[in-house]
Order: structure tokens, then C-alpha cells, then sequence
């Protein structure tokens, strides 16, 4: 029961993570090639600012969650994980010096520069996570002891040999980049006015299109590298409604954006995200790292659980604790609704 | 270089150049409330300008803290995963809290006192201010919490070879943690009180801003001397107390205590020698270690030789001197602070800039302090990564090499050394163009349209 709850409470965070600091990252993306001269980055980067920093703080409390209820997952997979892992970090501090600094030097040449870090950073970090959720799909070389290493490419094919970078978890990747693209640009589509508005818009549709063909081929690619991902959905049939819900929120998408429902548009793509970060979710549990070589070395739920007292004593003030966040978080979005680049007096 | 070594140098060097900006996030957090508390009450414009100028900064600092913050709650999982695995049940906790709870109220709250601009009434603003305060402090008291366990392990329950918490208070409440958070937050104070007070006297000495400067001296050396005495009596005093009823072999290491003595002399001076079990070229004051510790000069002191050699600090003489340059440089901090103090009580502050040179010149020592001091407790905690209970030896990643570990500390190195340069000019285009520049930076990025 707390190995269920526990499970899921992280899984939700992974999710608030990735709804949040998701369109902070497209938008990053949109950087390199929507947005056209300084008035549209500005306002861009306004549409963000506020908020960045706290959605980025769903990757860490997330990260402490997993550490407290799921410690040896947490060792066996950041350590196994590691060179992947450092980029990320790398293209973290990337993201974060140069979306907060670009305007505290007057240069052309410093914003260009930023400019550049700042939407390579996001479109990598959006690749990197992607095919960080199809490593744990696909399973590592798990050994008797629990700890793994993964070099970053082997021969390319997911099987017995991995590395970090093959066939299925490029395609994780780029399916990551795109979802996260366009909900920056849905994001976008509520945040800026003038042209901007009317470009971010108009990007909805050749994403989304990408987004169909690619969501299809990672779900028929899922279910070829690693079968059992269909046996929990069996089991309980109506947990069919995840995938029923990926393609709802895929025609929710589409349907405000063309009838100029910007907030809907963008609910819809966080439906999107959260239906198939579940799904991939419930299509593991309880493994929560399998093995690729099939030993039967799966790091599952029992293993790798805190002991009862200590998800006991945290249950109580994670809920409490997350309460308060949701509080602080909904607070600071109201102040800053409406368009960011609306004439906004300073002090 | 043995794995080990590398893992051990990967977490010293990206914590150490961390922490460079936490100390002052959170010191100047307090000063920041000071400076909003006295605006909102006078209704003085001039201290509530002075408060967003040193917003401006706090902003620029709080970016790095963050950035090079992120690694570090992945450094337990990437580098010391064999520590991770069984400790995450105890420490896991503290640190998902800090997440949970002061990083979310601190990013909001930033958000709001930095962007916030004309949509926040006065009030709103001081209480803006007053939370990214309250979640900093809340952020460093679970970082304490975290480190104290390891030196101090309570409130724990041995289940399957792992750690896993008996009590949630009495890990929170860990005397060790409760003195080492009163000390570790004083010293952050003492930072930030260095730093305005150097920034009022830059201005002073160069006669310009002179108004924001009188604020700056005022405020840095107010708080300032209250911090310099606290950091030694009493925080100092009662967690190196502590410390040497519980970690003797520290105690004994970082003093340069090799014999066990009765009337134990404090060693002010010279270099502990491991070969002759001696201090060479010493500058002793007799009795004063004895008292120090027990309040009498009769007392005991164990030393090192009482201790099983497998037992000892493993840096011996870097612990010993990081202790010295920490103590050394904190009695430094009072002397100056008190004099600058009274100076200040008697109006003569502003004028006599031989002290507005000390104040000036002193800021990064601060700096070298806190870091001293954090050297000494963890080299002290040596040769344990939980004390009594796990060796540093056994807790680092083992299926990370020395050479992919050398490959992401030296990628550390050079980033951070990037880091460290963009946010000295960052701060010190700041610092030249004053209170008054019109407009600056973060808010008409954020504001303007």
C-alpha cells in the first residue's frame, strides 16, 4: 500500500515537473527559430521569468522524494546513470545562467550568445530527458548487486548490450523534444501578444502533426522492446483510458488552438504529458528499473522501498509540505497573469 | 588517483564553490528584511531604494546558488551511491524537505519581491522579502539537519542493513544540528554584514552615493558586531564543546593535540608535524585548551595518541590549519566589528578611513572563513562518512571510475571557473553603478515592455 502510494507521489512530481519546467524548455526551444527580433525575446523570456525557478524546483523536490522512498533506486540509477546524468546538470546551470543573466550586460553580442545557450540548453535537456524515461523502459544491465553502468552508445540497438543513446531512446528523446516544443508554444499563445502570438499559433500545427506520427511510433516501439508494458492495462482494462486520454488531449490541442482557446489549448498538452508519463508509469509498476539482459536483477517496488516508518512520518509532511507549495505556486502565477508584455510599471 | 579521492574531491570542490553563495544569499536575506522593515516603517524611500539595489545583487548571487546548487542534491546518488542506498530512509528526508518546503517558498517569493513591480502593495513587498528570507533559513537548517546526522547520527533504526528514521523530531531536533545551525547561520551573517559593510565603505572612500553608503555602514556594522561576538561566544564555544565530547579525535586533531595533557595548552600558532608527533615552531598559551573545553584548567584533554591510529583525521594537518585560519580570522572579524562599532556609536565612523580600509578590504575573508570552518567539520568527521557507524572508504559509487569521475570533476572545474568569473562582473557592474542607476537591469528586462 505505501510502496503503491509512494510510487505514484513521485510519479507525480516526475509529471509537475514536467508540465512546469516543460514550457519553460520549449519556449527555450522556440528561442532558436519563432522568435524574430529583441522586443519578442524580451517578451518571451517575461512570459517565463517569474516562474522558471519554481517549476524547475519540481525536479529537485522530486529528486529528494525518490532519494528518501526510493533510495536504492536512486543510488543504482544516478550512479549507473552518471555521464547522462552530469550533462544534464551542465545543461541545467546552461539553461539557468543564461535565461536569468542575458540582460545584465548591455551587449549585443552577450544576449546573442545567451540567446543561443539558452535554446540549445533547453532543446538538449528536452532530448536528454526524453530518452531518460526510454532507459527505464527499456531496462539496464542490472547486476546481483543493484548498480549498473551504461556507457552513452554501444551498437545503438536496445537488447542485451545498451548504451544510454540507442534506436528507442533517440526516438524518447525526440518525441520529449517535440511535446515539450509545442507546449511552449501553447504557452506562448496565452503569454505574448502581436505577431509572436500569431507565429506561436500558427507552429501548433506542423508540431503537432510530429507529435501524432511520433507518439505512435514510441507506443508501438515501447510495446516491441519491452512487451510486458501491456500486462497491468489487462489486468485492469479500464486503465485503457490513458491512452484513450493521450489521444483526446491530442484533438483538445488542436481543436482550442484553431478556435483561439489558448488556456484550454495549453491544459490540453498538459493532459497530454501527464496521460503519457502515467501511462509509461503504470505500463512499469511495480519494476521500477528493469533489467535489459533479463536476469531477473529488476530493481522492483519491494526492493528498493523505505521502510514503513519512514513513509509513515513522510507521507505527513510531504502532504502538508506540498500543500503549501501548490499554495505559493498558484499565488505567484495569478499575480502574474495576463500577457507578459503588457507596459508594466517597475518601482 | 583512486577512485575514493576523486569522489571526494568531486562533492569538496562543487560544495565548497556552492556554498560561496548560499552564505551570502542568507545573510544578506536578514539584511534585506532589516533594510525593508525600516522603509516600511519610516516611509523613507531612500532604504527602501537601498533594499532593491541590494536586491539586485541578492538576485544575481541566488542564480548562482541555484545552478550550483542542483548538482548537489544529485552528488549523493552519482558519486556516493553506496552511502545513498542505505542512508536515504534518514537523510532522504531533510533533504526532500528542503525541496518541499523552502525552495519552492523561496523561488515564489523571489519572484514576487524582484518582478513583482507595481502589481505588489508596500506591505506585500516587505513580506516578499521577509519570505525569501524564512524559506533561505529554512533551506540551511535542513542542510544542517542532513550534515549533523552524519556527524552525529540519533534518532535511527538499523532495518536490513539500512538506516531508517525512528524519530522525525529527534532527527530534526539533533543537539549537534541545533548548535551547528546557530553557528553555520551566524557565520552567514557575518558575510553578508562584510559585504554591505564594504560596498558603504567603497562609497565613502571614493565620495560618491554617500547617503546609501551612511545605510550600508549602518546596517552592516550594527548587525554586524552582534554576529562577529555570536559567532565565537556563544555558537562557537558551545558547539566546539559538543564537538569534543563527541568527536575527540577531532577535537584532538584540529587543536594539534598529539599527548593527552592535563591543563592542555590551545596552540595559536605553527605546523603540526605527523612524522615527530609534534607542533613545530609553536606559539601555545598553557591551560586556556582545558578550560576551553571542560571550564577548568584541570581537566583532560584526550589526544591523539589515545586514539587508534585507523581512527585519526586523514588530513591531519589541512583540518589543523583550516580550524587556525577559521578561528584566527573569526577573532579578526570581532576586533574590527567592535571598533567600527563603537566608532559608529560615537558619529566618527564615516570619517575615519583608516576603518573604512579595514571594512573594505575585509569582505572576502568572510568567504575563507565559513569555508574553513566547513573544511574542519567535515575533514574532522574523518575517517567516518557516518560517524562510528560508515567509513568514507565504503560509501562512494562503485561503478564509477576514478577516470569518468576525473572527467566530470575537471568539467566542473572549468565551468565553475567560468561561473566564478561572469559573477564577479556581474556584481561589481552593480556595485559602480550604484543605488541610483536608473531602471537597471533585472526589473526593466522583467518589467519593461
Amino acid at each position: 500500500m505505501m510502496g503503491f502510494i509512494w510510487f505514484w507521489l513521485v510519479a507525480v512530481m516526475i509529471v509537475g515537473y514536467v508540465v512546469l519546467d516543460g514550457f519553460d524548455l520549449g519556449v527555450g526551444v522556440l528561442h532558436l527559430f519563432l522568435v524574430r527580433d529583441e522586443a519578442e525575446r524580451r517578451a518571451s523570456l517575461k512570459s517565463i521569468g517569474p516562474v522558471w525557478d519554481g517549476n524547475e524546483v519540481w525536479l529537485l523536490a522530486g529528486g529528494g522524494t525518490l532519494y528518501f522512498a526510493f533510495p536504492l533506486l536512486y543510488a543504482s540509477a544516478f550512479s549507473g546513470f552518471y555521464l547522462p546524468l552530469m550533462i544534464v546538470l551542465w545543461l541545467l546551470i546552461a539553461r539557468g545562467v543564461s535565461l536569468e543573466l542575458r540582460n545584465h550586460l548591455d551587449m549585443g553580442v552577450w544576449r546573442t550568445l545567451l540567446d543561443g545557450l539558452f535554446g540549445i540548453a533547453s532543446a538538449l535537456l528536452a532530448i536528454f530527458f526524453g530518452a531518460a524515461l526510454a532507459n527505464v523502459i527499456r531496462g539496464v544491465p542490472l547486476q546481483a548487486d543493484g548498480y549498473f553502468f551504461l556507457p552513452l552508445w554501444t551498437n545503438w540497438k536496445p537488447g542485451m548490450n545498451p548504451g544510454i543513446l540507442d534506436w528507442y531512446t533517440v526516438i524518447g528523446g525526440l518525441v520529449a523534444l517535440v511535446a515539450l516544443t509545442l507546449h511552449g508554444a501553447l504557452w506562448l499563445s496565452i503569454k505574448v501578444s502581436g505577431d509572436l502570438e500569431q507565429r506561436a499559433r500558427r507552429i501548433v500545427r506542423p508540431l503537432w502533426m510530429m507529435l501524432i506520427a511520433l507518439t505512435v511510433v514510441s507506443l508501438g516501439a515501447t510495446i516491441g522492446v519491452r512487451p510486458e508494458t501491456l500486462e497491468n492495462y489487462y489486468r485492469y482494462p479500464f486503465t485503457f483510458v490513458v491512452p484513450v486520454g493521450v489521444i483526446a488531449s491530442l484533438i483538445g490541442i488542436w481543436m482550442w488552438n484553431r478556435n483561439g482557446a489558448p488556456v484550454k489549448a495549453f491544459l490540453a498538452s498538459s493532459a497530454y504529458l501527464f496521460f503519457m508519463l502515467a501511462g509509461a508509469c503504470w505500463g512499469l509498476y511495480p519494476t521500477l528499473l528493469p533489467s535489459s539482459s533479463r536476469s531477473g536483477f529488476d530493481i522492483t517496488l519491494s526492493h528498493a522501498l523505505s521502510g514503513p516508518h519512514t513513509l509513515a512520518v513522510g507521507l505527513v509532511w510531504w502532504l502538508f509540505g506540498m500543500a503549501l507549495a501548490i499554495g505559493y505556486v498558484a499565488f505567484v502565477y495569478s499575480r502574474f497573469r495576463g500577457k507578459a508584455d503588457a507596459e508594466a510599471k517597475g518601482h | 588517483m583512486t577512485a575514493e579521492l576523486i569522489h571526494r574531491l568531486h562533492f569538496a570542490f562543487t560544495v565548497t564553490f556552492h556554498y560561496l553563495f548560499p552564505q551570502l544569499t542568507m545573510g544578506l536575506a536578514l539584511l534585506i528584511v532589516v533594510l525593508k522593515s525600516v522603509a516600511l516603517r519610516t516611509g523613507s524611500a531612500q532604504w527602501d531604494h537601498a533594499a532593491h539595489f541590494w536586491g539586485r545583487i541578492f538576485g544575481i548571487n541566488f542564480v548562482f546558488g541555484v545552478v550550483t546548487g542542483i548538482p548537489m542534491e544529485f552528488q549523493f546518488g552519482t558519486n556516493w551511491a553506496q552511502f545513498a542506498r542505505v542512508s536515504g530512509g534518514v537523510i532522504g528526508q531533510p533533504l526532500a524537505m528542503e525541496g518541499v518546503f523552502s525552495f519552492f517558498l523561496e523561488s515564489a517569493f523571489l519572484g514576487l519581491f524582484l518582478y513583482g513591480g507595481s502589481r505588489l502593495s508596500k506591505r506585500m513587498h516587505w513580506f516578499s522579502a521577509f519570505m525569501v528570507w524564512l524559506g533561505s533559513w529554512i533551506s540551511g537548517f535542513f542542510i544542517i539537519v542532513t550534515d549533523a546526522w552524519m556527524q552525529h547520527p540519533v534518532a535511527y533504526n538499523v532495518i536490513n542493513g539500512h538506516y531508517e528514521v525512528a524519530s522525525f523530531w529527534g532527527l530534526l531536533l539533533n543537539p549537534w544540528g541545533l548548535l551547528q545551525y546557530m553557528h553555520n547561520m551566524t557565520g552567514a551573517v557575518v558575510t553578508g554584514c562584510f559585504v554591505m559593510a564594504a560596498v558603504g565603505a567603497y562609497y565613502l572612500l571614493e565620495g560618491r552615493d554617500r547617503d546609501f553608503a551612511r545605510i550600508f555602514l549602518k546596517v552592516g556594522v550594527t548587525v554586524g558586531v552582534i554576529a562577529c561576538i555570536a559567532i565565537i561566544f556563544p555558537t562557537g564555544d558551545l558547539h566546539g564543546k559538543y564537538m569534543a565530547r563527541h568527536q575527540p579525535a577531532a577535537i584532538a586533531a584540529m587543536e594539534g593535540l598529539f599527548k593527552t595533557e592535563t591543563g592542555a595548552g590551545i596552540v595559536l600558532m605553527g605546523q603540526p608535524n605527523e612524522e615527530t608527533g609534534q607542533i613545530d615552531n609553536p606559539l601555545v598559551v598553557n591551560d586556556v585548551l582545558s578550560f576551553l573545553i571542560y571550564g577548568t584548567t584541570k581537566a583532560e584533554v584526550t589526544g591523539l595518541d589515545r586514539i587508534p591510529h585507523d581512527q585519526w583525521p586523514t588530513a591531519l594537518p589541512l583540518l589543523y590549519y583550516s580550524y587556525h585560519i577559521m578561528a584566527g580570522l573569526g577573532t579578526w572579524f570581532a576586533l574590527l566589528m567592535i571598533v567600527s562599532a563603537f566608532l559608529l556609536w560615537r558619529g566618527k565612523l564615516y570619517g575615519a578611513r583608516w576603518a573604512l580600509w579595514a571594512l573594505l578590504l575585509s569582505f572576502p575573508l568572510p568567504y575563507i572563513a565559513n569555508t574553513a570552518g566547513w573544511m574542519t567539520a567535515e575533514l574532522g568527521r574523518q575517517p567516518w562518512l557516518i560517524y562510528g557507524l560508515m567509513r568514507t572508504s565504503e560509501g562512494f559509487s562503485k561503478t564509477v571510475s576514478a577516470s569518468n569521475g576525473l572527467f566530470t570533476l575537471m568539467g566542473f572545474m572549468g565551468l565553475y571557473t567560468l561561473l566564478g568569473l561572469l559573477f564577479t562582473v556581474l556584481v561589481y557592474r552593480e556595485i559602480e553603478h550604484g543605488p541610483e542607476a536608473k531602471g537597471a537591469t533585472v526589473e526593466a528586462a522583467h518589467t519593461a515592455g
